[in-house]
C-alpha cells in the first residue's frame, strides 16, 4: 500500500511546462527524496503536492483520498506538512505560538467557546502550549521557548517550521530545502533530525542540493531535469545512473569510472553557487 | 501572582475597569459624560474593527456603513414601527451580520488596496442607501430615535449611558481578549503574517477572514444602535466615508494588534478636537499636525511603542550584565 501515489501530474505556466506527466508513489516510512538542477521543477512539486498550486492535468491520492485540486487546507487536513525553501514563518508571533498554530487542526473550536474562553478551552490551550514548548526541545530550539520569532537566526527559524509542521501531526512530512543557508554543523544535525522523524512514523519526502545529506539518509531518490522524470529508484542506484550524470555534468562525464562521487561533489557546489 | 496581573489579560482589563470606576471622579459635568459616552462607542467599535485590521490584517473602509446600518435599523424598526427596542436591536444586528457574510465571501478574496477600495464602495452604496431612501429614513434630514428601554425601565441620561457604555465595552475588550489568545485568534494572525503558511496547518483562511469580518461588523451595528438611542437622532454622517477614515484612523493611531491601543486611539482622536478647541481656527491643522507627529515618533502606534519602549529599559540591565560576562 502507497502512501503517496501521483499520477500523470503537470504544471504549466502559460507555455511553461513546469512539471510535466509525472507519475510516482511514496512507500510509508520511507525518506523519498527529490533531486535536479535549479529550474527542474522540484518546488513547483511541491507546491502541487499540498495544493499551493492547482495541477494543470494529473492526480494526486493520499491513501484513499484523492485530493486533487483541493485547498491547501484540506492536504493539511488528511495529514500532509511542509516546510517552505523562503520560510512562512508568522514573524508577529513567539517561536511557541508559531507551534501552537500549528497544533490548529487538534485545537480548533467553536467561535462561541474561542470569545467566552470556556474553562474546557482554557484548559486545551494550556496543554497546547505544553505539547508546542516539547516540540520546540525535541528540534534543538530549547533556547529560543520565549523568543519571538524575529528575533531568530535564520537556522532556528528552518527548524521552526519543521516544528510547526510537526505540531499538525503529519503522516507525510514536506521538507524544501531543509539544508539551504545553514552552516555545515548544521547541516550535519538534519540528518539525526530527519531520522528521528521517520522513527515517529512520518514519512519525509525531501527536496534538498546538498548530496551528502540526501545520500545520507534517502531510501528512494526521483531525479527530475526541465520537469519530467529522468530517473528514479533506490539512492544508490540513482546515483551511478548515467542519465543523471549526464544531466548534472554534460554527456563525457558520463564515460569517467568514478562518476558517483563527482556528481556528488559537482551537485554540491552547484548548490553552493545557487546560494 | 504579579505576573499574571502583568499579563494582558488580567492586568489590562483591571486597569481599564479602574480608569472606567474612577473616570467620573473627573467628569465635572454633563459635556464630559457625553464626550466620555461617545468615546465608548467609538472604543467598542475600534475593539472589534482591530480584530479586522490590526490582527487579521484586512483592510476595511467601509465599517461607518456598518454603524450607520445598526444604528438606522434600531431608529426604524422602534421608532417606525415601535418594536420594543432591544428586539429592533437584535434584529438589526443579526441582519447586518447576514449582510456582512454576504458581502464579506467575494470581497475578501481581495488584497490589500482592492479590498481598501471593495469596503470603500460597500461602505458608499449603505450611505446612498440611508440618504435616499427617505420613505425610511428620514433621508439627508435625519430620524428622531425612541430612548431605550428594557422592559419598562428607560434608559436615560448622560450618567446612567455613561455606566451601561462603560460596562459594555469592558465586555467587547473581554470578547476580543478571548479570541485573540484562542486558536481561532491565533489563525487570524497567522494569516496575517503568511497566509500559505498557515493554510498549510489547516488553517481554511478565507472562513478565519469572513468570520473575523462579521464579527467587526456586529461591534459597529451594536455600537451604532446604541449611538442612536443615545443622542436620540441619527443623520446619515454616522455612515458616512469620512467617519470610516475616522474609526481606521483611531484603530492606527492607538496601534495595530493592540486591543488597548484600539480603546486609548478612540479616547485620543475623540477628545482631541474638543481640547483643540482653543486653537479655534486652527483647530484642524493642529489635530493633523499631532497625528502626523505621533505616526513618526511612535510608529506602531500609541500603546505598542510605549509598551515597547518600557520593555526595552527593563531589559537594558540584563544585557548589560551579558556583556561583562
Amino acid at each position: 500500500m502507497n502512501l503517496l501515489r501521483v499520477e500523470g501530474l503537470s504544471k504549466k505556466f502559460g507555455g511553461v511546462n513546469a512539471v510535466e506527466d509525472l507519475s510516482f508513489d511514496i512507500r510509508p516510512g520511507s525518506v523519498y527524496s527529490i533531486i535536479g538542477p535549479n529550474g527542474a521543477g522540484k518546488t513547483t512539486l511541491l507546491n502541487l503536492l499540498t495544493g499551493v498550486y492547482q495541477p494543470s492535468a494529473g492526480s494526486i491520492a493520499l491513501g484513499d483520498h484523492d485530493l486533487t485540486g483541493r485547498a491547501p487546507y484540506e492536504y493539511a487536513r488528511q495529514g500532509i506538512a511542509r516546510t517552505f525553501q523562503n520560510l512562512q514563518v508568522f514573524f508577529n508571533m513567539s517561536a511557541l505560538e508559531n507551534v501552537m498554530v500549528g497544533r490548529y487542526m487538534q485545537e480548533r473550536c467553536g467561535l462561541a467557546s474561542a470569545l467566552l474562553r470556556t474553562p474546557r478551552l482554557a484548559r486545551a490551550e494550556r496543554a497546547c502550549r505544553e505539547e508546542a514548548a516539547e516540540l520546540l526541545c525535541y528540534v534543538g530550539l530549547q533556547d529560543y521557548l520565549s523568543a519571538g520569532a524575529d528575533a531568530m537566526p535564520y537556522g532556528a527559524l528552518k527548524r521552526l517550521e519543521i516544528a510547526r509542521a510537526l505540531a499538525t501531526k503529519p503522516r507525510l512530512m514536506l521538507l524544501d530545502e531543509p539544508a539551504a543557508g545553514l552552516n555545515p554543523t548544521e547541516a550535519l544535525e538534519l540528518d539525526g533530525l530527519i531520522g528521528r522523524l521517520t522513527g515517529r512514523g512520518v514519512t519525509v519526502v525531501l527536496v534538498e542540493h546538498n548530496m551528502r545529506l540526501v545520500m545520507g539518509v534517502s531510501d528512494h531518490i526521483l531525479v527530475l531535469d526541465y520537469g519530467r522524470k529522468l530517473a528514479e529508484g533506490p539512492a544508490l542506484a540513482v546515483r551511478n545512473n548515467p542519465k543523471v550524470i549526464e544531466a548534472y555534468l554534460g554527456s563525457s562525464a558520463a564515460q569517467d569510472a568514478s562518476i558517483g562521487e563527482a556528481i556528488a561533489g559537482a551537485v554540491t557546489m552547484a548548490a553552493e553557487m545557487h546560494r | 501572582m504579579l505576573s499574571r496581573l502583568a499579563a494582558p489579560r488580567t492586568g489590562g482589563m483591571l486597569a481599564l475597569a479602574v480608569v472606567i470606576a474612577l473616570l467620573p471622579l473627573v467628569l465635572s459635568n454633563k459635556y464630559f459624560y457625553d464626550i466620555a459616552v461617545l468615546v465608548g462607542l467609538n472604543a467598542i467599535v475600534c475593539v472589534g474593527l482591530n480584530l479586522l485590521i490590526g490582527y487579521a490584517g484586512q483592510i476595511s473602509l467601509g465599517h461607518a456603513g456598518f454603524f450607520g446600518a445598526g444604528a438606522y435599523g434600531s431608529a426604524i424598526l422602534a421608532s417606525r414601527y415601535g418594536w420594543p427596542p432591544l428586539a429592533a436591536m437584535l434584529a438589526t444586528t443579526l441582519a447586518v451580520a447576514a449582510l456582512a457574510f454576504l458581502v464579506g465571501r467575494p470581497i475578501l478574496r481581495l488584497k490589500g488596496h482592492y479590498l481598501a477600495m471593495a469596503t470603500l464602495g460597500l461602505g458608499i452604496i449603505i450611505f446612498m442607501v440611508i440618504t435616499t431612501e427617505d420613505r425610511f429614513t428620514g433621508g439627508p434630514d435625519g430620524i428622531s430615535v425612541v430612548p431605550l428601554s428594557i422592559g419598562g425601565f428607560v434608559l436615560q441620561g448622560e450618567r446612567l449611558w455613561y455606566w451601561v457604555v462603560g460596562a459594555l465595552l469592558l465586555l467587547a475588550v473581554w470578547l476580543a481578549l478571548n479570541l485573540i489568545e484562542s486558536p481561532a485568534g491565533r489563525a487570524l494572525r497567522a494569516l496575517h503574517s503568511s497566509e500559505v503558511g498557515a493554510e498549510v496547518v489547516g488553517i481554511n483562511a478565507a472562513e478565519h477572514k469572513l468570520m473575523v469580518f462579521v464579527i467587526s461588523a456586529v461591534f459597529a451595528s451594536i455600537a451604532g444602535s446604541l449611538a442612536a438611542h443615545y443622542s436620540g437622532f441619527v443623520t446619515p454622517g454616522k455612515a458616512a466615508f469620512l467617519h470610516s477614515i475616522e474609526l481606521v484612523t483611531m484603530v492606527v493611531f492607538g496601534g495595530m494588534a493592540s486591543t488597548f491601543g484600539a480603546v486609548v486611539g478612540a479616547a485620543v482622536l475623540t477628545t482631541l478636537p474638543q481640547l483643540l478647541t482653543v486653537f479655534e481656527d486652527y483647530e484642524m491643522m493642529v489635530f493633523g499636525a499631532v497625528m502626523m507627529g505621533t505616526m513618526i515618533f511612535l510608529p506602531r502606534g500609541v500603546v505598542p511603542s510605549v509598551a515597547r519602549l518600557f520593555r526595552a529599559r527593563r531589559r537594558e540591565p540584563a544585557d548589560h550584565a551579558e556583556t561583562r560576562r
